[in-house]
């Protein structure tokens, strides 16, 4: 197993700029997950680590090796296709055992790891069957079973799940990060899902538009988004933002939204006045009827042990995730309280965080 | 399944349309097959029989019209023939009844072997060319790839008997005239753009992550390309490969301007049995008959993948 260096990648179709300038390390035995809505470059990413795609500029090391410009076939790692890729004219024990006849073992010891490698993924029972035939979850394993019989330096992993149901996907996300703790293999996985993301991964890295965004472990992106993309892009549901014009000073505990004082973390820089966002997580704000910030219910959405009460107030409708034992009517006035710890601010104009005492750790990307 | 249920089927047909179906399939059948049973019912006819009008569906077989097709014979006095020993052949027996005798093999068996070879040398070329041709169309950004496709099909936009005369002259300066290797390569040049479309079709319908997935287990794009592309293409491969060979097989212009000793095929020798003593219509029959074989054979052999080219993509894989 080895690490992951990604220094200043670029890649450029054309003049469409697929990934800008990206630098990033995925140390030995982690799971990074590459996220971000489809198109926002992470595939072609992960590609370009592979040597499916050569980047336009930038390295690319792997255990401390250059490999920008090596073939696919010289870098020994491993990748597991959206759609699996399982070859329709071999049946499941030569598609596992497929990576290592290229390396020409002896056919003894491809038929004792490929039944080790079964073993490991429950597999053992359909080594003889076609892989046409197959559902979706064994095809997954067999997929896996072709990338981890080689033991290579590490696995890139394209949306694996992307095309299981719902129910079968949370089984595998169990398995896969099982797996994972069992063999430790650095992983870099491409996903447009923030659950898969958030559940599996060690590190995330939020992509938009070609530019890694933020990245981090899944608690800092969470609770520290460092741009409001991220903070829109990541919870469900998202952030909420309450838009106002002020300036701000090193040193203030608190902002003015329509007249009322809220606490908010120390701020750690100057800013001349501009429009800002205030970033509350759903699950942050309380009701109180002695706050002066008010807001009246527009309507909720009840989810069991907890309710998503949306409130419209003067800066715009906030969505409030709270107990669920509390009725709503449609329209009723409600007092609005905020946890001061968890707030972020946000410069409207860049997008990105305003330094403050909850930010003064985070590592941007 | 009852046949209520089925008449309310949006997706069975019901037994009566099924019916009908069926019989307008035999009936076209029916239509086609007539010409070449009656191919094959001449092969089998006397001479006199198969010029007698009306004409007789009735008849005693012989195999005269085969005798004939591979042998040259030479007319003989009943006196001499009388002389001779006891036939030893079939082909004996019913030539001395024609007060011949067999003075050795004709021409058919040479000219049919050159049918096989230049029709499936030929084919065998066309495919490979062009399933390598289709592969780089197909995933490589090949500059100006849209204007070479269509410079390649341009190539049969006109008939290729339209070009024969240079071909002519240029076969007769590069001595290549009347030689298999010439016609393997007329054939081929021809084939290989119907190759690299069709191949090209079926190439782009074989989804790329599986070489990309054999290069990441550790093979080169062109093992990648031999153990994971060819395996899936076999079905356009063989319906490219039926194609191909039916024209190398049937071709005739060609073949008859610049054949006429050693590489002549069979269909511009075929014609030839007419003039020799009468019109010999069983001796052509039969030639006809044994010609339809190879292509019978061959595509009755891939008749699986063919069919399964024919439904190509209508299948999610």
């Amino acid at each position: 197993m080895a690490d992951i260096r990604i220094e200043n990648l670029r890649k450029q179709f054309g003049s469409f700029v697929a990934v800008e300038d990206s630098s990033f390390t995925i140390h030995d035995g982690e799971f990074l997950a590459l996220l971000g809505p489809s198109g926002c470059g992470k595939t072609t990413t992960l590609r370009m680590i592979a040597g499916l795609e050569l980047p336009t500029s930038g390295k690319i090391y792997l255990d401390g090796e250059d490999v920008t410009f090596n073939r696919a076939s010289a870098r020994d790692i491993a990748f597991v296709f959206q759609l699996f890729a399982l070859y329709p004219h071999m049946n499941v024990r030569k598609n596992i055992g497929f990576p290592l006849l290229s390396q020409r073992m002896p056919k003894a010891e491809i038929r004792k790891r490929v039944e080790e490698t079964a073993r490991l993924l429950q597999i053992g029972h359909i080594l003889n069957r076609s892989v046409s035939g197959l559902a979706g979850g064994d095809r997954q394993r067999v997929a896996l079973g072709r990338a981890i019989v080689r033991r290579p330096k590490c696995f890139l992993m394209d949306e694996p799940l992307g095309t299981l149901d719902a129910e079968f996907r949370e089984v595998m996300v169990h398995e896969l990060r099982e797996l994972h703790n069992r063999i430790h293999a650095t992983t870099v996985y491409v996903t447009h899902d923030q659950h898969e993301a958030m559940a599996m991964a060690d590190k995330i890295a939020v992509m938009n538009h070609g530019v890694i965004e933020q990245f981090g472990t899944p608690q800092e992106i969470y609770s520290k988004p460092a741009t409001m993309y991220v903070a829109d892009f990541i919870g469900s549901p998202p952030m909420n933002f309450m838009r106002f014009i002020s300036g701000l000073q090193r040193g203030a505990r608190s902002v003015s939204l329509e007249g009322v004082d809220v606490s908010v973390p120390m701020v750690h820089q100057d800013l001349a006045e501009t429009e800002l966002a205030l970033g509350v997580r759903p699950e942050h704000i309380r009701f109180s009827d002695t706050s002066p910030l008010r807001g009246a219910v527009y309507g909720s959405e009840y989810l069991g042990t907890n309710q998503v009460v949306a409130i419209e107030t003067s800066s715009g409708v906030i969505k409030a995730r709270v107990p669920a034992n509390r009725n709503f009517r449609i329209g009723e006035t409600v007092g609005l309280e905020f946890n001061p710890a968890k707030l972020s601010l946000f410069d409207c104009k860049s997008g990105r965080a305003v330094a403050s005492a909850l930010y003064s750790e985070v590592g941007h990307g | 399944m009852s046949s209520v249920t089925s008449a309310h089927s949006v997706v069975e047909p019901s037994p009566t349309s099924k019916r009908i179906a069926g019989a307008i399939v035999m009936l076209y059948a029916l239509i086609t097959l007539i010409p070449l049973a009656w191919i094959f019912l001449t092969s089998i006819k006397s001479p006199p029989d198969s010029i007698s009008y009306p004409p007789k569906v009735v008849f005693t077989p012989t195999l005269e019209g085969y005798c004939n097709l591979l042998t040259t014979r030479t007319r003989q006095t009943p006196e001499y023939i009388a002389s001779l020993p006891a036939p030893t052949s079939t082909c004996d027996e019913v030539t001395r009844k024609r007060n011949m005798v067999i003075a050795g093999p004709s021409n058919f068996l040479p000219r049919f072997a050159n049918s096989l070879v230049i029709a499936f040398g030929s084919t065998f070329l066309a495919v490979s060319l062009g399933t390598l041709a289709a592969y780089g169309f197909s995933r490589f950004r090949v500059p100006l790839a849209e204007d070479l496709l269509f410079f390649i099909l341009s190539t049969r936009m006109m008939p290729p008997i339209a070009v024969a005369i240079p071909i002519y002259l240029m076969y007769r300066e590069l001595g290549l005239s009347d030689t298999a290797l010439g016609m393997i390569l007329l054939y081929t040049a021809v084939n290989v753009s119907l190759a690299v479309w069709l191949l090209k079709g079926f190439i782009n319908e074989i989804p790329r992550e599986y070489e990309e997935a054999a290069m990441i287990d550790g093979y080169t794009r062109l093992q990648a390309f031999w153990k994971v592309v060819l395996p899936q293409a076999t079905t356009g491969i063989a319906a490219t490969a039926i194609f191909c060979l039916i024209f190398a097989w049937n071709e005739y212009a060609f073949a008859a301007l610049l054949t006429s000793g050693e590489a002549q095929t069979a269909p511009p020798f075929i014609p030839t049995i007419i003039g020799e003593g009468g019109q010999d219509w069983p001796a052509v029959a039969a030639g006809t008959t044994i010609f339809l074989i190879p292509i019978l054979v061959f595509t009755i052999l891939l008749r699986k993948q063919l069919l399964r080219g024919i439904t190509f993509g209508a299948v999610r894989k």
